[in-house]
Formats: structure tokens, sequence, C-alpha cells
């Protein structure tokens, strides 16, 4: 097949002229907390599904099991796009909320920016797998209170003490409905990349 | 597209494309897990493929303009092309535009990239984040939206 990378230069290609360069930011938190919604609030487009199947090739026949009595042997992603610029393309992937389904982060994560981590107070620890999961392979994510009506808000200082973030973890509160404030989260997240992309270099060039 | 094998369990079925009107030509106890790969004449993956990934651009050629292959493609492949002669598409969005799943979708883009008829540009490779240019250019782009 022919891969490339994504170049820039893409103007000998009289079809398309333009092949932007792609990239991805990761959604994820418990069943409800408002990940669709997040995304819808910033995406060009309507989230989009896309389904994989559970017998994807690579995946464990054990892997189906919890499902039997499901009709359907699929897993849904939601998704939507943010054009920045001609060339530079942002999309948003909700994480399929059951950790059954954990497999497919991987998949998710690879070569992903970084991810948002949607958290509810009334449900603190539906959002512990997630967090364990990008803490664990080192990808950089900031963690989002999405504060629902009604919904007691608590102190950035206690949510970060319930979920036992490090100290340069960024935790935000946030209206996930509100466009602003989702701006104001993905900012958090590109930043927060971007420092730690920083720390790893410098430590580098200070071990070479 | 590809020959499917003498043993193609799927070498009977007349290729009829997913008819949305009438979702219950199979029923479940048929098997939901292989059906979506009857279109892909079973195969789950493709040869020499890597996995592309979600947001892997697919990119048609300028061979593709050529009116011939809508008479020769399947619906789901001249679909995909269609797509792409409008602007480079992710897999995401034609899998989400095709309503079929990523799995499938995969298997339809290698045939169409064997036929020259697209490449795939893949994105950062993982474990490899972006220049710091461009993750400014990220966050000067969302400020602006």
């Amino acid at each position: 097949m022919a891969f490339g990378r994504s170049s820039r230069t893409g103007a000998m290609h009289a079809v398309s002229p333009v092949e932007p360069l792609t990239l991805k930011i990761l959604v994820a938190g418990g069943f409800g907390v408002g990940k669709t919604t997040l995304v819808s609030a910033v995406s060009e487009i309507r989230p989009l599904r896309t389904e994989e199947l559970l017998s994807e090739p690579g995946v464990g026949i054990d892997d189906t099991g919890g499902v039997e009595g499901k009709s359907t042997t699929t897993v849904a992603m939601d998704f939507g796009r943010i054009t920045l610029r001609e060339d530079l393309v942002l999309y948003l992937f909700g994480t399929p909320g059951q950790d059954r389904f954990w497999f497919l982060w991987d998949e998710l994560a690879q070569g992903a920016l970084g991810a948002v981590v949607l958290a509810d107070t009334r449900r603190l620890a539906d959002c512990f797998a997630a967090v364990d999961y990008f803490e664990r392979r080192g990808i950089p994510f900031t963690v989002a209170v999405n504060c629902f009506d009604g919904a007691e808000r608590h102190p950035v200082v206690t949510v970060r003490e319930a979920l036992d973030l490090d100290p340069e973890v960024p935790v935000l509160l946030c209206d996930a409905r509100d466009r602003e404030s989702v701006k104001d989260v993905l900012v958090g997240v590109v930043e927060h990349a971007m420092s730690l992309a920083r720390a790893r270099r410098r430590s580098l060039s200070a071990g070479a | 597209m590809s020959d499917p094998g003498p043993n193609d369990p799927a070498e009977n079925d007349p290729g009829r494309p997913y008819d949305p009107a009438h979702p219950h030509w199979f029923d479940d106890e048929a098997g939901p897990v292989v059906r979506p790969y009857a279109m892909t004449r079973g195969r789950t993956s493709h040869a020499g493929q890597h996995r592309l990934d979600l947001i892997a651009l697919v990119v048609a050629e300028p061979a593709a303009d050529d009116p011939v292959w809508d008479l020769t493609l399947s619906p789901e492949h001249s679909h995909i092309l269609g797509l792409c002669r409008e602007r480079p598409q992710s897999v995401a969005e034609l899998a989400a535009e095709l309503d079929l799943a990523v799995g499938v979708v995969r298997v339809l883009i290698g045939d169409l990239a064997e036929e020259q008829l697209v490449h795939v540009n893949r994105p950062v490779p993982p474990a490899e984040l972006p220049d710091e240019s461009i993750l400014r250019e990220v966050i000067d782009g969302l400020r602006a939206l």
C-alpha cells in the first residue's frame, strides 16, 4: 500500500491540493458524564459514530465474555472534527465508557496529542480507570470537572485529592455544553502536552 | 476487486449491498459478528496492511477520476472513492459515512490502495509527539474558533 507520513506539501496531487495533518485528542470518562456533549460543543460536524466489531482480528475471542446477552457485538465511538486550518485538522474521540472495551483504547490512544478526563463529582470513581490508564501510558491528560446544573461544585483541590493526581496534572472546571468552556479545556490539554514534551526533551538532553 | 478464494463462504453471496430499508434480511441469530464482513468477502484484514489509524487520511489519486471505476467497483468501494474525491477523508469519517464497522472499511480501503486509486497518509506515528510549533498552531487555532 502507498503509505507516507502526512506531508504538508500535497501540491503534487491535483485531485486534492491540501492533505491536512490530522491530530486527535481523546475524551474519556464514565458513562453519561457528557463526553458526546463536550465533543458536540466544539465539533464542526454533528458527532459521528463509528463502530468497531468485537471480533476484530487480534482481539481474543474471550473478550466477548459478558456481552453474550447483548444483541450487538459492536462498540461505538463518537467523534467530532475541528478544522483548525486548511492543513490542520483536530479530531476528538469519545472513548467507549465501559471498561471491557478498553482494548480499543490502545488503538485510540496511539498518536493522540493528549486526553481530557471528564469527571462528574457525583460519580468521581467513574473516572479512576481513565486516570490510571493515561497515567500508566504517559499520555498527557487534564481532568475537566463537568459542572452539571445543581451539582455541588467541589473545589478543584478536593477533586485533585480524591483522584490522587500528580501535581502537574491540570484540573479545570467546565461546562461540557459551552463552546468557550470546552475550547479552554482543549487548549489546556495541548498546553499540558507541550510542557510535558518540553520537560521530556530537557531530561533527554541533560542525560546525553 | 480481488477474487474470492475457492473456499470462500461468501462466494455464493450475490454481493447484495446492505439495504437500510430492509435491515432484517438477517436476524440476530444469523451471527452479527460475521455478517458485516460479507461485504469484504469474508476478509478481515488486507495483505501487507498496516492497521490504519482512525485518523489516517485516505486521499484519492488522479486515476480515481476515471469514470470507468464507478462501473466496475462495488457500491461500497465506489462510495468511499466518491467521498475521497471530494476531499481527503479519515478512516473514522469513512466508516461513519458508510455506516460500516471500522474493520470492514479498513479492508475496503486496502482494496482501493492496491488498485492505486487512493493513498493513505498516516498521522504522526505513535510515541512521537508533533513539533512544538504544531502544538502552538493547534492552540492558536482553538483560541481562534
